[in-house]
């Protein structure tokens, strides 16, 4: 689908690709990097709308120098920003967008009607965009990345802004477009815990330079991850500390790493399940300590783990820490304001 | 029983089917329909139609107003018989240019700030159209509505001279010396608009930038003329009226389109001067398309 060469994009002051070489198969596709990486260079590069700096690339076994206006009849776009005018109705916008990839007036009308009720958009199509809550406006814009049926869609970030529900959704219906459709994806995103469910392939690059390409599944492995979470009690003030060191004496091996991204995270200690026994071993730990067990959940790796440089860990970890100690600042004046109203 | 079961067997076959995705497998008209399409949606968007209500209120009523005194004209005409219409079809730009001033400053914006405003410029540079095309379809369909505003006018005010019985050939000609001079009018202020209204997706900055340079420039201009004409140096007249939009036009059409010149004391260009009249607009068109062109490289992707 995509191939690319030796692909540099130089600007004046920095270089936004630097020699990438990759190869995109059929399927979905996640490109990851972070915001800066390139990821919106190489879209732009791979639409023919940007002359590469050096190196070559083809999509679709065209040349995208000399062949640009044909790759952009059969690859479809989804920009990362808001692009839709509101004071038209989705029916009408994506209409339009049709005849602009050159569908005839009939064929035009059909296929967005289709497309439409494909992407999950159906009485609200002829109400004015501008009413559209954050979700629908994303269905609007890959309906128009995807209303000419092209052989390629081009996502940028399409779950940038949308809840958890909305993200789910969204990447739900990107998986659908090719097994459904029969469309090849390339997405981009700059979270990679959420292309492990949707993506068949996931390439990595990192300042313009490639720094992974393989399959989702090679990414992740099979071993499993307990997440634990414990009471304090007066004996052991901190008991996720307490039971942190009794789990080593008994030889249970620790993730180093902590949970992020949740409320209480610096509470969740991340246990590696050599099987069922492990299982046990926590809870009677946990038992042996006098500590009251909130939680203990199986968790999956994420590929981001596989990525996590050491430094960038610590990073986090310190982050955590502070919002920790505010946290706990915040509990204790809650606790003083209680005991006043008991007494 | 079997008997009605295969009598009707239509109903048993009669099921609602997900028939899920369908692929496309027909013509792709490519790039010239892409900015065909792009003309006319831009063209109907200039008139307010497959746009919502109330943004056909304005393009509607400025329409009207431009139609309306050449409908009194013909009718006046009409019934008291006249000869020759009281007003040149060549003039009739010239008289009316606050209208055409006002549709240019509210549709210039609404045709091309609104993309750079949301950002659908990316869009249509992602599929088979390029800046050019863009660039070529916004202007032409800039031109051709200020075109039909303008025209429409001159085509009543000539039916209308038709059904007074006034001389035909006389008439004609007349039209079509109007028609030429609209159309160059139609160019030069779709260009100058255009431009105007890219620089900024704030479409109240266009609005206001486009009525400043079309009315600054012309009340500058005619003050200036009158006062050069008031303290005899007629000679400088002509020269002064190379520099606002609608004087430009009526130079154009005081040298070579038989019109008589709205500038003070009529003292319009000759063929000599009139020539740089022409050159002048010409440049300004050509230089509209190329400030376009320019300012579209930028806002690419």
């Amino acid at each position: 689908m995509i191939a690319t060469e030796s692909l540099s994009k130089r600007f004046p002051r920095v270089t936004a690709l630097d020699r990438l070489s990759v190869d995109v198969g059929p399927g979905v596709t996640g490109l990851v990097g972070a915001n800066g990486a390139g990821k919106s260079t190489l879209i732009k590069i791979l639409l023919g709308l940007s002359p590469a700096t050096e190196g070559t690339a083809q999509v679709l076994g065209l040349d995208v120098a000399t062949r640009g206006a044909e790759i952009r009849e059969r690859v479809g776009y989804m920009p990362e920003h808001d692009c839709l005018p509101p004071d038209v109705s989705a029916t009408e916008f994506v209409v339009h967008m049709a005849r602009m990839s050159g569908l005839p007036p009939t064929a035009a009308r059909e296929r967005t009607a289709d497309t439409l009720r494909h992407v999950g958009l159906y009485e609200e199509r002829y109400r004015p965009i501008g009413g559209y809550s954050t979700g629908m406006k994303q269905r609007v814009k890959l309906a128009q990345a995807l209303v000419h049926d092209p052989q390629l869609v081009l996502l940028d970030e399409p779950t940038n802004g949308l809840d958890p529900v909305g993200r789910d959704e969204m990447l739900g219906l990107i998986r659908r477009v090719h097994t459904d459709f029969g469309i090849s994806v390339l997405v981009t995103s700059h979270l990679l815990g959420e292309l492990e469910r949707t993506c068949d392939h996931v390439v990595v690059i990192d300042g313009g330079t490639l720094l992974r390409s393989s399959s989702t599944s090679d990414f992740t492995q099979t071993m499993a991850t307990l997440a634990v979470e414990v009471t304090d009690s007066d004996e052991h003030p901190d008991g996720t500390l307490a039971l942190r060191q009794e789990l080593q004496e008994r030889g249970v091996t620790l993730h180093a790493r902590v949970e992020d991204g949740l409320p209480g995270a610096g509470h969740v200690l991340l246990v590696e399940a050599a099987g069922e026994e492990t299982y046990d071993v926590v809870r009677d730990t946990v038992a042996d300590l006098g500590l009251g067990l909130v939680r203990m959940e199986q968790r999956r790796h994420h590929i981001a783990e596989v990525f996590r440089t050491d430094q960038q860990a610590d990073q986090q970890a310190d982050q955590q820490d502070g919002q920790h100690a505010h946290e706990q600042a915040a509990l204790q004046a809650a606790q003083r304001g209680g005991g006043r109203d008991g007494s | 029983m079997t008997a009605a079961d295969t009598g009707r067997p239509d109903v048993a076959q009669t099921r609602i089917h997900n028939i899920g995705y369908r692929s496309y497998d027909g013509p792709r008209l490519g790039r010239a329909y892409a900015r065909r399409s792009l003309y006319s949606q831009s063209l109907r968007g200039a008139y307010g139609l497959g746009r919502s209500a109330k943004s056909k209120v304005l393009p509607m009523i400025l329409f009207a107003v431009m139609c309306v005194p050449a409908a009194i004209i013909v009718a006046v005409a009409v019934q008291t018989k006249m000869s020759e219409l009281p007003l040149d079809y060549t003039r009739y730009a010239i008289t009316t240019q606050a209208i055409i001033g006002l549709y240019i400053a509210s549709q210039a914006p609404q045709s091309v700030s609104r993309d750079l405003r949301f950002r659908t410029v990316p869009l249509y540079f992602s599929r088979p159209i390029e800046r050019g095309d863009y660039v070529t379809a916004k202007y032409a369909a800039m031109a051709s509505a200020l075109f039909v505003l303008t025209a429409a006018p001159l085509v009543v005010l000539y039916l209308g001279s038709l059904l007074a019985k006034m001389d035909f050939a006389d008439q004609t000609a007349g039209f079509g010396q109007g028609l030429v001079s609209v159309a160059l009018l139609s160019l030069l202020f779709a260009g100058l608009g255009l431009v105007m209204a890219a620089l900024t997706p704030r479409r109240g900055f266009g609005v206001a930038a486009v009525i400043a340079v079309l009315t600054i420039s012309y009340g500058a201009v005619s003050t200036v003329q009158a006062i050069a004409d008031v303290q005899g140096s007629t000679d400088a007249v002509p020269w002064l009226g190379l520099f606002s939009p609608i004087t430009l036009i009526d130079g154009v059409q005081t040298a070579f389109l038989g019109a008589e010149s709205a500038f003070p004391g009529g003292q319009g260009p000759g063929t000599g001067t009139g020539a740089i009249y022409l050159l002048v607009v010409l440049a300004l068109i050509v230089g509209s398309y190329a400030a376009l062109m320019r300012r579209y490289r930028k806002v690419g992707l």
